[in-house]
């Protein structure tokens, strides 16, 4: 085994170059996620696009992302307004796949955090906000939001952490993540365990810095209330 | 339309049984899931607050571990993986490789471990949630651990833990479909065949989201009268 730290070292090479594909795919996910989260969020305080929401959440809550990237990659991609239409460069591109399953997914789950961070806001403060006079778009900005960030953010952190372990699916629809990157170098090369043990690595820093990151915001802003 | 019928149906041509037999090795899956991530959870949460340093410590780090990294590469792992160890474990004994062990256990066994990694999270969590009083008052009566266990440490920890684990089957449920990939025909993998079979994706996509949902809010109904009578049982103060 004379090739050992060779072998050992093209692959570490190989998937830290397919690193970009995970980071941007988490990232773009988390931005995603959230942005359908929010607006989740505030169609559940509406009438008429509550029972929409609420069907969003249950069907992506309840169903397996792993099927999700399926039936947006070969199901609705099977479909001919889709096949024929003007959609069709977006769904023939595979991270573009991943990224729209990804987003809808945890959105789903993001939405319901904010849900519940916005339950426990007491109500007393909502009304004193009321009660000085102020409008409806000074009321979020200064009272609901901020609370809301700072009670939602270790629940919130923890779907982040979620999010960046479940952009390896996106190595099942054949993109070339780190996860997908290892598979390769294990189909040419038959060993198993240290090249998983090395993508798992990755992932393991990726997570890991994520939530030594959110600590610290979480520290930063409970400076914040003591005040 | 009604080939949609006939292709979902239970017929000769339709694929009506094999989703519905596929759900039921969803659901056989995730149940083995659970128990063993209860068994090696419960496990590590003793290991965790064990005496011993390092026992205490690699319990810690596999928490840590198996929650950082993907499941889908841990059922890659143990897919790929197990035929070389089971073959070097026989090799040991002087035994011929056995091959590779049955996709159902390999699957459940990779579920398993990483919800054994969260599952010990909400055993900690309940345990920590305790008044420490209550053990030492235990012992001091003179209760062995089995009835310190049942009489004391249950009734209290059981109902504060349900909930989050009722979370943690949910999780499970979702992640057998990793399973797929080894081949094992659960519901995701059968909806796999059948779309490529007769070409049609996305009704057997639709078709097996139906079935998940039905698992998923089946469980959530079942879970919540548990939970309802576990607060019932541990109420009455």
């Amino acid at each position: 085994m004379n090739d050992e730290p060779a072998f050992l070292a093209s692959t570490a090479l190989a998937i830290l170059r397919a690193l970009p594909v995970t980071v941007l795919l988490s990232i773009a996910g988390a931005l995603g996620a959230s942005l359908v989260a929010g607006v989740l969020v505030v169609a559940q305080t509406t009438r008429l696009f509550r029972p929409l929401a609420r069907l969003w959440i249950f069907v992506f809550r309840g169903t397996p992302l792993l099927l999700q990237i399926f039936m947006v990659y070969y199901g609705i991609a099977a479909l001919s307004p889709v096949r024929h239409g003007p959609l069709w460069p977006l769904f023939r591109d595979p991270l573009f796949c991943a990224w729209l399953a990804l987003t809808c997914c945890c959105s789903a789950y993001i939405a319901e955090v904010l849900r519940a961070a916005l339950a426990a806001i007491p109500t007393g403060q909502i009304e004193a906000a009321l009660a000085s006079g102020m409008g409806q778009m000074t009321r979020a900005r200064r009272i609901i939001v901020p609370q809301m960030l700072r009670l939602a953010l270790p629940s919130y952190g923890n779907e982040l952490v979620m999010l960046i372990k479940s952009t390896s699916l996106a190595s099942t629809i054949t993109v070339l993540d780190v996860t997908g990157v290892a598979e390769l170098v294990i189909a040419h090369s038959y060993r198993t365990l240290d090249v998983f043990c090395m993508a798992a690595a990755v992932y393991l820093g990726l997570t890991t810095a994520l939530t030594a990151l959110l600590r610290r915001i979480e520290r930063g802003l409970e400076g914040g209330t003591q005040r | 339309m009604g080939d949609v019928l006939v292709l979902l149906g239970f017929g000769a041509d339709g694929w009506g049984w094999a989703l519905v037999s596929g759900a039921g090795l969803t659901l056989a899956v995730a149940l083995a899931a659970m128990a063993i991530g209860t068994v090696l959870g419960a496990g590590l949460t003793a290991a965790q607050a064990s005496r011993w340093r390092w026992l205490a410590r690699s319990a810690a780090i596999y928490g840590l571990i198996l929650r950082g990294v993907p499941e889908l590469l841990v059922v890659l792992l143990l897919y790929f993986g197990a035929p070389g160890l089971l073959a070097g474990i026989a090799g040991l004994f002087g035994l011929p490789a056995p091959g590779s062990p049955p996709a159902f256990l390999t699957g459940s066994l990779a579920i398993g471990l990483v919800s054994a990694a969260y599952q010990a999270e909400v055993f900690r969590g309940g345990l920590l949630a305790m008044p420490r009083g209550q053990v030492e008052a235990a012992i001091a009566a003179g209760m062995g651990p089995f009835t310190r266990f049942r009489r004391v440490i249950a009734p209290q920890v059981l109902h504060r833990v349900l909930p989050p684990l009722g979370n943690i089957w949910q999780f499970n449920l979702k992640d057998s479909a990793l399973v797929s990939i080894t081949g094992l025909a659960e519901l995701m993998r059968v909806s796999l065949v059948a779309a490529g079979s007769t070409r049609r994706p996305f009704l057997f996509f639709a078709a097996a989201m139906v079935l998940y949902l039905v698992l998923t809010s089946a469980s959530s109904v079942l879970l919540r009268r548990l939970e309802r009578r576990g607060t019932r049982w541990a109420g009455g103060r």
